[in-house]
């Protein structure tokens, strides 16, 4: 069955900005999915349909097979958001915001304390229960957010943008605090603008961009579209001259430093064997840029030109 | 699944954390009704009350206990629903019950019972206070605790649909100070209508107001000006329109949702 099922959705806003035209998309059970697109696509807009935040317009949304329009309770139980932007009661202290969300829930109150110290341990929170929600860090509160959404065990955990703003010790932190959630079973759908987030963490992707779906795939196939890639090394010493190499285009940066541009089909085996017959020795390696934002970039790009570029 | 147990797990919540929340701002929310109460039993019940004489056949003091415990419970029912749901929208904290499985008459309960508490802590202290002053033998509990109850449900009900449209925390101290504070004041809690010319007692009977301080004070002290039945018919009806229109409300997401 679908975790989430979204068929035709549009939306206009009452300033008569159309925000989506037509949206289908659809995410498996178990999923770690991730929504990508540049600011003002649409993302938290899709979210906050399938989230009862924002009145739709048109179209149909479903959740584990509940229908928002005809079941709305059952559909709302499967589901939990960690919305954008901080919608706390900053007068709270941090366990109430936990315990009232789970009391909405229908959770009783001794269970909720059970499930609320469960959560903010996870979380790192416990320490902080007592404090009110106006004293924490974005960070900390960033991970609020996670424990509230999960305080019901939802078996869809949204996150809109989760790690906006949030340093890059924290963050890590956070990846592998969804990948043991998603491998426990909860399908996990995410909108990020750190696009090395949704490649070290989505199965699948989708690219929303001006209110409709770009392009919707198995991150690998999507990565493997990629005709080259630009590695940069780093060598032990400057090397006399550059070899002139079959299929790979170097590029000096600095005395110790190359760069190699590698078609999709030419063996990196090859390069490193060309290089040391040449006596160049390299000490490490990376990829010059994010390969999924420069696909990204390209999509948008193409998509501006109103090309179709469906596989 | 049991629905019903998860709306009353629900509908406390929202009650509890309505209780604790003005409790926590006391000095915001009891106190200023105990401290106005307080003067004007001194002012109106002591210096001038005894200037003025019996009043519908009590002494002026005892006559203007009900209408003062009444008002306290009209504010404050109204402006605990008001500043509290408006806070939840303006900090956006509504999400939490919108996102949640709680259909819209649960979320109006809980906020409706959460104005009713505070309007019951005022009244209570302010019946305290009343008691620092004089005596009363209470003609009719039913009546007192029905009505005291009711009319608290009626303005929680109207705090709730001003906290709906308003758009800032001005907009939600408009309605009590040119509406609800005049409206009590000529509804008749210092006065019996009997004192006014023909013309303001017809006019005066256009205010709901005075139907619910005379039906309060027939339960206090067993006079009124009005028919008690009257009184309940009216804000019984004004509960029903407002029950309805706030669900309406809730329903098309006016105010909470885009
Ligand atoms: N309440 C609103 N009223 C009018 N337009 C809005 C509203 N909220 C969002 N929009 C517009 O809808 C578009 C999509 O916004 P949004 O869904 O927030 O995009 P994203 O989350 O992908 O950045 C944007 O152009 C935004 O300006
Ligand atoms: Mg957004």
């Amino acid at each position: 069955m679908s975790a989430l099922a979204v068929r035709k959705l549009t939306k206009v806003y009452r300033n008569g900005h159309e925000a989506l035209k037509g949206v289908d998309l659809t995410v498996e059970e178990g999923d770690f999915f991730a929504l990508l697109g540049p600011n003002g696509a649409g993302k938290s807009t899709l979210i906050g349909i399938v989230a009862s935040l924002v009145n739709k317009t048109g179209g149909k949304v479903r959740v584990f097979g509940h229908d928002l329009d005809r079941e709305p309770e059952s559909m709302k139980a499967y589901l939990g958001l960690v919305p954008q932007e901080f919608n706390f009661n900053l007068f709270l202290p941090v366990i109430e915001v936990v315990l009232n969300q789970a009391g909405y829930y229908g959770i009783p109150r001794r269970e909720a304390g059970v499930r609320a110290e469960y959560y903010l341990r996870q979380l790192d929170l416990w320490e902080r229960r007592g404090s009110q929600m106006r004293m924490l860090s974005g960070g900390l509160k960033r991970r609020l957010m996670i424990a509230r959404a999960l305080v019901h065990r939802p078996r869809l955990l949204i996150l809109d943008e989760p790690t906006a703003g949030v340093d890059i010790e924290i963050r890590r932190s956070m990846w592998t605090f969804l990948r043991e959630l998603n491998a426990g079973g909860t399908t996990i759908i995410l909108t990020t603008h750190y696009l090395e987030e949704a490649e070290s963490l989505c199965r699948n992707i989708a690219i929303i961009n001006d209110g409709r779906i770009a392009e919707h795939v198995d991150m690998g196939v999507l990565l493997g579209r990629l005709e080259t890639e630009t590695l940069v090394l780093d060598l032990k010493a400057r090397p006399a001259q550059l070899p002139r190499l079959d299929g790979f285009v170097l590029t000096r940066l600095d005395d110790r430093t190359l760069e190699v541009e590698v078609t999709k089909d030419s063996s990196i085996n090859r390069l490193f064997e060309a290089l040391s017959r040449n006596g160049i020795q390299v000490v490490s390696l990376r990829n010059k840029q994010n390969r999924l934002e420069q696909l990204f970039l390209a999509l948008v790009e193409n998509n501006k030109g109103g090309r179709d570029i469906s596989p | 699944m049991n629905h019903y147990r998860h709306y009353w797990v629900a509908f406390s919540t929202l009650l509890v954390k309505e209780i604790v929340r003005f409790s926590r701002i006391w000095v915001q929310t009891v106190l200023p009704s105990a401290i106005s109460t307080i003067l004007y039993f001194v002012i109106f019940g002591r210096l001038i009350g005894e200037r003025i004489g019996p009043m519908g056949g009590f002494s002026y003091v005892d006559f203007i206990v009900p209408g003062l415990v009444l008002m306290g419970v009209i504010t404050n029912a109204y402006s605990n629903v008001a500043s509290s749901f408006y806070s939840s929208k303006f900090s956006r904290y509504v999400e939490e019950l919108l996102i949640a499985p709680v259909p819209n008459w649960v979320i109006l309960a809980g906020f409706v019972a959460g104005g009713v508490a505070r309007g019951l802590a005022v009244g209570i202290v302010v019946t305290l206070v009343a008691l620092g002053f004089t005596r009363i033998e209470i003609h009719s509990y039913g009546i007192t605790m029905l009505v005291f109850v009711l009319t608290a449900v009626l303005f929680a009900l109207g705090g709730f649909i001003n906290a709906i449209y308003a758009n800032s925390f001005d907009d939600i101290s408009i309605v009590p100070t040119f509406v609800l504070t005049p409206l009590t004041y000529l509804g008749g809690v210092f006065y019996s209508i009997d004192l006014l010319p023909t013309l303001w007692q017809d006019l005066s009977l256009a205010n709901p107001v005075l139907y619910m301080v005379n039906a309060f004070r027939f339960g206090l002290l067993g006079v009124s000006d009005i028919q008690v039945g009257v009184a309940f018919a009216l804000i019984l009806g004004f509960i029903v329109v407002l029950t309805f229109y706030s669900l309406h409300l809730l329903r098309r997401g006016i105010g909470i949702k885009t």
